[in-house]
């Protein structure tokens, strides 16, 4: 890596490909407008703001200025640096109930990811295998629900799971059970929540790989006499593992840190440490240690965020070839 | 398995699509419901969209959405085309494998985090919350995606016809705007459509980066959810659904127009 930047000197130092062709001087200052501009937006907007929670997390508490007071300028901001404190950080340790927000939304994710990739699986199976002509509108008909707001999704649920529901109201009426299911404000219903936002990013990545992949060979294995189901584990889902792990990526990762459908579908025990992240903000006003839970929350998914990045570095270098 | 699309394969969709589209199918119904009761069917009516334009808070908040959307996938189209660009023509210089990263990991990132990492920045610079903040909060996590979209357009565009033009002595600028952008237009506009659906979406990022005068649409939906499922709420879903689904279907339209004309080009093209 050092050997081949040794030519660039700076970020806005580039080799494009086409630059062999030998333009202008305003080519090349275009050039590096293309990478300058989002790269600093991006360094400002994303990067440097990770930076300023980091200080905040380490100032004490009793520094932070309540909310709505915009007095906060570099001055403060140099003057604090000298009295960093990791007592949020230890706040944490002490209170048993951070630990298990974070254990309980990790459980939570990883067992509605799971649900996710069961259920969208055969409808990504059913996809790639349609007749050609009507993959597209297939393929839009997954997208749309996406296209429609998040939280009008997950409020859509609780007019079907509370107990004079919808749903206990199909079940009552056809005898199939005959006390109302308590399904909204449990785990159960932040699962179905989760589940139905969420299906879309499973089943597209799990979609464009099935899609790739050469029937022929089921056909093959079940003429050397495989069985259906020993040719789909041998066979058809090694060869979707891409679109496993993205999904499974796309899906756990910001159902660790959720908030609308903890909050909307979830009971007031249900722990998830988005929720608590929120409530120590709006609630309780204690920046700082919002602060702290954030940092840790990015530490715990900064291996899983860095792995799907590397993952879609690799499909793009496999889409260019 | 020898039939090529199986009954369990259909079964499959059929089940998931149902999953997917009933609560939606359901919400709109309950929205035309003359009853107060939301579960409850008591006649047609419509009565809560009357009531919904009655609502000043509302239609000043769907104002506030519109106009951050509008502003914020606009910047964010620019912005993310840019970095689509970067990212698939300059595949050496310093710094690219952060600005990948900073590109690919707001697509994941949970929105707590975003949200409060923007607020903390603009206490910080002394940045008053209010619309400029919450635009500038939509434009980052929305170009983004933007760029994911733009840059799967660019991996597969053809190189050659752009090195022709150069060729016959056009300069880069020029052959970006005469070649390249027309090749990756609708890329460009399912990017900016889906940068505004995200902006109009978003209740996280913006509760966190807003200020007392600047309340968009999801923050007031879910200050009334808060209180309980009213068919008021469903009424104003359901134009919620209807303006992104009239958005999306006459975009369809446009791309399947645009399809079948460069059809038909390449055959007259190639007769001649």
């Amino acid at each position: 890596m050092a050997e081949t930047t040794a030519n660039t000197a700076s970020v806005g130092s580039v080799q494009s490909e086409t630059s062999g062709m030998g333009r202008s001087i305003l080519g090349a200052i275009t050039n590096r407008l293309v990478i300058i501009v989002p790269y600093l937006w991006l360094l400002f907007f994303f990067l440097v703001p990770f930076a300023i929670v980091f200080k905040i997390s380490l100032s004490q508490t009793a520094i932070s200025m309540p909310p709505y007071t915009p007095v906060f300028g570099f001055d403060n901001f140099l003057e604090s640096v000298r009295d960093l404190s990791f007592d949020n950080y230890v706040w944490l340790t002490e209170d048993a109930l951070y630990f298990r927000a974070y254990v309980s939304s990790l459980f939570i994710a990883a067992v509605s990811t799971l649900l996710t990739l069961l259920v969208g699986y055969p409808i990504a199976y059913g996809m790639a295998r349609a007749p050609t002509a009507i993959r597209p509108t297939l393929l839009m008909l997954v997208i749309l629900p996406f296209w429609t707001s998040f939280l009008i999704r997950v409020y859509a649920w609780i007019g079907i799971l509370k107990p004079e529901g919808l749903l206990n109201q199909v079940l009552l009426a056809t005898g199939i059970i005959d006390q109302p299911l308590i399904i909204l404000n449990t785990n159960i219903a932040i699962f179905i929540g989760i589940v139905y936002s969420y299906l879309p990013f499973m089943v597209l990545p799990l979609y464009s790989a099935l899609e790739k992949m050469d029937y022929s060979l089921i056909e093959a294995a079940q003429d050397l006499g495989c069985r259906p189901i020993a040719a789909f584990w041998k066979i058809t889902f090694p060869l979707s593992l891409s679109g496993v792990v993205a999904g499974c990526l796309l899906v756990f990762i910001p159902a660790v840190g959720e908030f609308v459908i903890p909050d909307l579908l979830g009971g007031s025990q249900t722990l998830m440490i988005g929720k608590t992240l929120w409530s120590e903000f709006f609630n309780n006003r204690d920046w700082p240690v919002a602060s702290a839970v954030a940092v840790i929350l990015l530490l715990i998914l900064v291996v899983p965020i860095m792995f799907f990045q590397s993952a879609q570095a690799r499909a793009q270098e496999q889409g260019r070839t | 398995m020898s039939g090529k699309w199986s009954r369990f394969n259909i079964v499959s969709i059929v089940l998931g699509f149902a999953f997917l589209y009933l609560p939606i199918v359901i919400l709109v119904l309950f929205s035309f419901n003359a009853s107060k009761l939301v579960t409850v069917w008591g006649g047609f009516s419509i009565k809560w969209y009357y009531s919904l334009f009655q609502n000043q808070g509302l239609i000043d908040a769907a104002w506030v959405t519109l106009r951050v959307g509008f502003i914020s996938a606009t910047a964010a189209t620019v912005l993310g085309t840019l970095a689509a660009l970067a990212l698939t023509r300059y595949t050496r210089f310093r710094g690219r494998v952060l600005f990948s990263g900073m590109v690919f990991a707001p697509l994941v990132m949970p929105e707590v985090i975003t949200g409060l990492s923007l607020l903390l920045l603009f206490v910080a610079i002394g940045l008053d919350r209010g619309f400029l903040t919450v635009t500038l909060a939509h434009i980052t996590f929305s170009m983004c995606f933007v760029a994911v979209v733009v840059q799967s357009r660019l991996l597969t565009f053809d190189r050659s016809i752009e090195e022709a033009a150069m060729d016959l002595g056009a300069t880069p600028v020029r052959t970006f705007f005469q070649i390249t952008l027309p090749v990756i237009l609708p890329a460009i506009v399912s990017g900016w459509m889906l940068a505004f659906t995200l902006s109009l979406d978003d209740l996280v990022i913006a509760s966190f980066t807003s200020g007392p005068g600047a309340t968009t649409l999801p923050m007031k939906i879910y200050s009334q959810v808060r209180l309980g499922v009213t068919p008021e709420i469903n009424a104003a879903c359901t134009l919620l659904i209807a303006l992104v689904a009239i958005g999306v279907i006459a975009a369809s339209i446009v791309n399947k127009r645009r399809e079948v004309q460069r059809l038909r080009d390449e055959q007259a093209a190639q007769r001649t």
